[in-house]
């Protein structure tokens, strides 16, 4: 499936300590485009085109989650790609991650809950137009899993209406569906330039018909789409 | 130091906690807070506050306390 005639994009897998949710991401990538994992503690990111900070819970989520991961060899190559533009997704324990790294704003909570919870969540796409929801429609509803109890994404009201102004909120939790307690309902959210992207819910576990949904491929094949549209411009 | 949740984000952990009390008989209870200690030694107490606006704690949620024990 090339396309303009270059290779293939790559996507770069980032996997620490206590991820666990990797090879599910490498296989989500790998229907789109290439892929490979990238451990934690080499600063070399392969020529990666794009980065997938997975789920899971780095460095046993000691301190806060992602706290310590933040602090990695391989992230701080990924935060010096971000601010070069790269694409960044964080999906659960990686947007808990680029969170602690600053590269998005708020912060993750436990859930109001208290209770680790496990279900099918339904997400409405609030911006159909970014680097990672391009190949999505705006205003769809997309069935993605979520699993966490860290989840509850929390920003002060100046923030949050920065971010609203701003059109950094990406993706809401439906109506009735945010069962973490999350600030406006919020699912996933962009950093102000739009190549830094994370979210709660797993993606890469909605791209096979056999777990019920393949909703999660859209915001890889946006990203695949946002790397080749890139390089036919440059 | 002393890290708790800041005040007026939603602390459920204090919460439940502050249900559980009545419980067992212990009334009257308000304004639990459930946060984190970390206790170190250190050979220079002016690294305190940057390892804790780096590390040990999350500003924007969270409050941090130095407190300063002779050994």
């Amino acid at each position: 499936m090339r396309r303009f005639g270059g290779p293939r994009m790559k996507f770069g897998i980032l996997q620490f300590p206590g991820s666990c949710d990797e090879i599910d991401a490498l296989h989500a990538a790998r229907r789109v485009a290439d892929a490979e994992l990238l451990w934690h503690g080499d600063s070399d990111l392969k020529g990666a085109d794009a980065i997938v900070v997975p789920g899971g819970f780095s460095y046993g989520d000691y301190l806060r989650a992602g706290a310590i991961a933040r602090f990695s060899p391989v992230m701080e190559s990924v935060i010096e790609f971000a601010n070069a533009g790269g694409p960044v997704l964080g999906i659960c324990n990686g947007f808990q991650v680029l969170c602690e790294a600053r590269l998005l704003p708020g912060a993750l909570l436990p859930n109001a809950n208290l209770r680790f919870t496990f279900r099918q969540v339904a997400l409405d796409v609030v911006d159909g137009e970014t680097a990672f929801t391009s190949a999505c429609v705006k205003g769809a509803r997309l069935s993605i899993p979520a699993k966490h109890s860290w989840g509850r994404y929390y920003a002060n009201e100046d923030t949050l209406a920065r971010m609203r102004a701003r059109g950094q909120v990406v993706l809401r939790y439906a109506r009735g569906e945010n069962f973490n307690g999350s600030s406006d309902d919020i699912a996933g959210v962009r950093n102000e330039r739009g190549n830094v992207f994370g979210l709660m819910p797993h993606p890469e576990h909605a791209v096979d018909e056999l777990s019920g949904s393949t909703d999660g491929l859209c915001l890889f094949a946006s990203m695949r789409r946002t790397v080749e549209d890139r390089a036919a411009c440059a | 130091m002393l890290i708790r949740p800041k005040a007026g984000i939603l602390d459920p952990q204090g919460e439940a906690v502050q249900r559980a009390l009545p419980a067992l008989g212990f009334e009257g209870v308000s304004h639990v807070h459930v946060g984190r200690m970390v206790e170190l030694d250190v050979p220079d107490t002016s690294q305190l506050e940057p390892m804790c606006e780096k590390l040990l704690a999350n500003p924007l949620v969270e409050d941090y306390e130095i407190v300063l024990a002779d050994s």
